[in-house]
């Protein structure tokens, strides 16, 4: 069965962003476990030589040809902003970047 | 003691790694049909697919793989006969989604080359710049960052967002470690670079405008003791936003990891900022932990599986190699390499072979696009071919051949099309710079000046053809400079029984 | 006299000869959802303004003599992950709430250009993940059948709405079960099309490469009409299926299955199932085997992997699928007073905004994909899917159709699982190896559980792109369990406006 710590769960959680309460990674972390010990059967079966599907169909080279269709508008675009500033998304201080 | 950079390359070996992201050209964006227009207003080409909108599904712009496909062809590469979009996880306020649709193991073109030829003082080398792969994914929306410079008030800074430029076509083509440069190494990634701008540009799939931001830069340089065999901890440099930054970015880079290897400090590995003003390079901020991207096949799209027709009819579209094409025309041309080097920094190759396309002789295309018209680009600062058209100087360069104009009135009519008078003959006509190579007009100024001077015009006749330059000046300032001299003595000598 | 009783096709009957307009059949249902609705909760929003707009304008051009769909004027519901103008889509959760997408998902554009009154949005759990609608942000829909039980899910606002005669016909979506489930716990029709064959464009994305749209009905002819109506090529949506749709409404009216190869899956039977759910799948047998079609036991031996295959695929896709939503460009923002930045926004935002399970397949999925564990997780799992695929192929070279119970159980009591992820998982079982494989299955309604007089439903599966052979089995069987109970067995839930 897969051991899944308080701190691995932080970790996972901080990749996803969302700021879990301590108790909430704990109770996670239990579930989790449990979860990934009946997820892990797959690997019983999954051997080498079997391809992976990642998609039901077998289709291939679906595109659209280059042609510029009309776009939102301005008022669209921002219509469920939670905050704009003129004709821009208004957002947080973006930091890790100059 | 500090290692100047000859000091450091003499003791340090640096591997190479270039990343090159160019924006397509295409009319609309990667995966959405809006449009794809520089300096548009903002969020006013944006629709649900490109703002990440819940529901919204991408679809891949054909002509964009196109492209793609071309890129690799003219870069050597194998084309993957299977090849699939792969969606890369990671936050970030500029990026809809909070992934961006790109390639990861399955890329379009893969295992190419370019070569890449600089000139030292031992003469021109040529390096072999292996490319590891080529592929697709999208550019993020802009940032402007509000508040905060000064006072750092809290609650007074925050970000703007425009998402105009998210979802336009991004190539990114990455280069295997480039070994082997020695102190080159700056001098190679520029001419790279430069060399692959010039490839885009003639295959005619970007802008291709470092300025703009349709071609960036990433340089990735490491350091190793000369001899040792070993590859270093490598730094990569962004913000290199020109040709001369990629050679000046690298420098500096070698320079500061040498000394720091000198002092007994370890290199880390990390992301570095260009600074344009000082040449050098600052760290990155430096993230807590590595990004784990996540990759996994975009379930959203289907794999592209280019058939080998398909892939020979773009190879047939391939236009000639740009270095290929510079060699063949200076042979053609017979221009020295020096002259070719004028045209080539001048970016003036095209219209020249345009211009002499058109009829025009090759070394008066050459001297009057390198020449004349350039010195007034450059007053003006503008692109020489937003001055005038390749056909006006074509015409003008055929008067001057024709002996209808002379040097000095091409000048002329060369500033009146600058200025917007009109057309070459239109300028011609309105400011009365005909050359007078009427046969009659000329003549009678001829007849006139041996009439002037009979003892001159009879040792002509008797064999003294020197002599014959006084009568040319003679008839020469009667048509006010207006005449060909050439055409003058021709016609005045074979008047005097010489021709 | 009421027509809300009437199925789809007899109120298309009625409204092209007159006998009832549009707008006095919207009118009719807006009454029942007033009166029934409290107590089911299988509406978000009810679009009252927008569906007697639609209805007359459908009635005017009937008068007009227009040319008009089969389905014009005809009401119906829809799943709260459809993207439709300016109408509140929540998928269910808190941190959309209040959003108005400025745009139509494909599937709405097709009911409205068919002249469909969209009643209103309907409850479902958070973002599509759950099997109860206990996950919704907005309470729990109850089954009409029995109000302490659940409708499953996650359309288990659509299946009740349909159950509770709110509307004839829904919109659900389908990515493990979730418009068979919640059809057969509250016996109607629900049916999940072959991956493709309706557009994804507008749809709120769970699982990208198993999600599917699908109509729910309350008798099969009913639901194959929707089915036309939604389903085609769309050059918005990649993975769309660019071929004719199968002749699903010709197969619903067909009745006839003599010569028909029916499978029966030995690994979705026996032991695990509810016995009165056993026992009435295996007199629908006995019924199609009087119509004249052939039972074979077939084995799919890869099928009890799918499960855990799927418990690590979808919640993967989810976890990328569901970054976007991050406070930035729409839904809720929580936390912004000016001194966090915007990863911290994000992070508050999603905390408060997901629900408990989302963030628990959220979490999961992100350690599925991350590296390191890529390979043993959904490495396998994508593996796995190929051997389910090939279990099917292996099935479909010996028969025409597959069947199975759809769920383990009737339906459970709200509640009764959802501390248990697994427990409530494990609802899934017979109807993820389907979308594992993207084919299409129905939810059919056999009759009654014996021990707790609860709706059992009968799972039909076909190839890929085959989905007219399960209308062709369904109608079919649909009409002998009339003829044997001599009324649909939706007339024997209880009178809902008489309860309290």
């Amino acid at each position: 069965m897969a051991a899944i710590s308080r701190d691995d769960v932080a970790h996972l959680a901080k990749l996803a962003r969302i700021e879990m309460l301590p108790e909430e990674l704990d109770h996670l972390a239990t579930e989790l476990g449990q979860i990934l010990g009946a997820v892990a059967r797959v690997q019983e079966v999954a051997t080498s030589n079997i391809a992976p599907t990642s998609h039901p169909l077998s289709m291939s080279n679906v595109f659209r040809d280059d042609v510029v269709k009309p776009s939102l508008t301005n008022e669209e675009a921002l219509s469920g902003a939670p905050a704009k500033v003129d004709d821009r998304f208004k957002v947080p201080q973006i930091l890790g970047e100059e | 003691m500090t290692l100047d950079y000859q000091a450091a390359t003499e003791k340090y070996e640096p591997t190479l790694g270039l990343e090159v992201h160019v924006e397509l050209n295409t009319n609309s964006k990667m995966f959405c049909s809006c449009a794809t227009e520089f300096g548009a207003e903002p969020n006013t080409q944006t629709c649900p697919v490109c703002l990440g909108l819940p529901g919204a599904l991408p679809v891949v712009n054909g002509k964009a793989i196109e492209s793609t496909i071309l890129i690799g062809l003219a870069l050597n590469c194998s084309i993957a006969p299977y090849s699939r979009f792969a969606r890369k996880n990671y936050f970030y306020p500029d990026m809809p989604k909070n992934f961006q649709t790109s390639q990861y193991d399955e890329p379009i073109c893969v295992d190419g080359y370019l070569d890449v030829e600089i000139t030292t003082e031992e003469g021109t080398k040529v390096f072999r710049v292996e490319i590891e792969r080529v592929h697709m994914e999208e550019d993020t929306g802009k940032s402007l960052h509000v508040g905060g410079s000064t006072g750092r008030i809290h609650g007074a800074e925050y970000s703007l967002l425009d998402y105009n430029r998210a979802g336009i076509p991004l190539v990114e083509i990455v280069t295997k470690i480039i070994p082997g440069t020695g102190k080159y190494a700056p001098q190679v990634a520029r001419a790279y670079v430069t060399q692959l701008r010039d490839i885009l540009r003639s295959l005619g799939v970007s802008d291709v405008k470092m300025e703009q931001g349709s071609l960036r830069c990433d340089a990735n340089v490491s350091l190793a003791p000369i001899g040792s065999g070993k590859l270093g901890t490598r730094s990569e440099t962004k913000n290199v936003n020109s040709l001369r930054s990629v050679e000046r970015a690298l420098t500096g880079e070698i320079e500061r990891q040498a000394n720091r290897l000198e002092a007994g400090e370890r290199i880390i590995q990390e992301t570095r900022h260009f600074l344009e003003e000082s040449g050098l390079t600052r760290p990155g901020r430096s993230k807590e932990q590595a990004e784990d991207y996540r990759y996994f096949p975009e379930p959203d799209l289907v794999p592209v599986t280019p058939d080998a027709k398909w892939i020979e009819e773009l190879r047939a579209k391939l236009p000639e190699n740009p270095a290929d094409r510079r060699k063949r025309l200076q042979a053609e041309w017979g221009v020295p390499d020096s002259e070719m080097g004028s045209l080539v920094n001048a970016e003036l190759v095209d219209v020249v072979e345009e211009t002499i396309k058109l009829g025009a002789e090759p070394t008066r295309a050459r001297t009057w696009w390198l020449g004349e018209i350039s010195r007034v680009a450059n007053e003006r600062e503008v692109a020489p071919t937003s001055l005038i058209s390749t056909r006006s100087v074509a015409e003008i360069i055929s008067l001057i051949t024709s002996g209808e104009l002379t040097d000095k009135l091409a000048r002329q009519v060369v500033e009146g099309v600058i200025n917007g008078e009109g057309s070459p003959k239109d300028v011609i006509e309105k400011r009365g710079l005909k050359v007078v190579s009427d046969g009659s007009a000329l003549m009678a100024a001829i007849e006139a000046a041996i009439s002037a001077q009979p003892d001159t015009a009879e040792r002509v006749r008797g064999g003294n053809i020197p002599a014959a330059g006084a009568l040319i000046g003679a008839v020469m300032k009667a048509t006010g400079g207006a005449a060909d001299a050439a055409k003058v003595r021709e016609l005045l000598l074979k008047h005097l029984g010489q021709g | 006299m009421s027509s809300i009783h009437l199925t789809a096709a007899e109120m298309a009957s009625a409204l092209s000869k007159g006998e009832v307009s549009s707008v006095e059949l919207t009118k009719e249902h807006l009454d029942r959802i007033a009166l029934v609705d409290g107590k089911i909760n299988a509406f978000l929003y009810v679009d009252s303004e927008g569906a007697l707009t639609q209805a007359e304008a459908i009635d005017k051009k009937r008068a007009k003599g227009g040319e008009l769909s089969p389905l014009a004027g005809i009401p119906i519901a829809v799943k709260d992950i459809l993207a439709q103008k300016g109408i509140p889509t929540t998928a269910g959760s808190k941190i959309l709430e209040g959003w108005r997408p400025p745009y139509d998902a494909t599937v709405i554009s097709k009911l409205k250009a068919a002249g469909v009154v969209i009643l209103g949005k309907t409850n479902m759990d958070e973002f599509a993940m759950g099997s109860s609608t206990e996950n919704s942000a907005y309470g729990t829909t109850q089954n009409p059948w029995d109000l302490s039980r659940t409708p499953g899910g996650s359309s288990g606002g659509s299946a009740a709405a349909v159950a509770a005669f709110e509307a004839p016909l829904a919109i659900g979506t389908d990515t493990g079960g979730s418009i068979r489930q919640p059809a057969a716990l509250t016996g109607i029709v629900g049916v999940k099309p072959t991956y493709g064959g309706v557009s994804r464009y507008g749809v709120i994305a769970y699982s990208s490469s198993l999600d599917q749209v699908g109509p729910f009905g309350r008798t099969v002819l009913d639901t194959a009409l929707l089915h036309e109506a939604i389903a085609g090529h769309d050059e918005r949506d990649s993975t769309s299926i660019n071929a004719p749709v199968p002749q699903v409404v010709a197969a619903a009216k067909r009745l006839d299955v003599k010569g028909m190869k029916i499978g029966v899956i030995k690994e979705l039977s026996g032991s695990g199932f509810q016995a009165g759910v056993s026992a009435r799948i295996a007199e629908s047998l006995e019924l199609l085997v009087a119509a004249g079609a052939e039972i074979v036991e077939v084995s799919c031996p890869n099928f009890e992997y799918a499960l855990a295959a799927y418990y690590l695929i979808a919640p993967s896709e989810a976890s990328s699928n569901l970054a976007r939503f991050d406070s930035m460009r729409y839904g809720i923002r929580i936390g912004d007073d000016g001194s966090r930045g915007a990863e911290e926004v994000m992070s508050a935002t999603r905390e408060a905004g997901f629900g408990k399970e989302v963030k628990r397949r959220i979490i999961l999925g992100t350690y599925a994909l991350s590296s390191g564990y890529y390979d043993a997780y959904y490495g396998s799992a994508q593996k796995v899917r190929t051997l389910v695929k090939q279990d099917f192929e292996k099935a479909f070279a010996k028969v025409d159709v597959l069947v199975s119970p759809v769920t383990p159980t009737t339906a459970f009591k709200i509640g009764e699982k959802s501390s248990d992820p697994v427990a409530m998982y494990l609802s899934d079982i017979a109807t993820i190896p389907v979308n594992m494989a993207g084919i299409g299955g129905m939810s059919l309604p056999v009759g009654l559980a014996e021990e707790d007089g609860l709706p059992v439903g009968l799972q039909i599966m076909a190839p890929l792109m085959q989905d007219d052979r399960f209308y062709r089995v369904g109608a079919t069987l649909e009409a002998a369990l009339l003829a044997k109970w001599g009324k649909p067995i939706l007339s024997n839930a209880p009178d809902l406006a008489a309860q309290k």
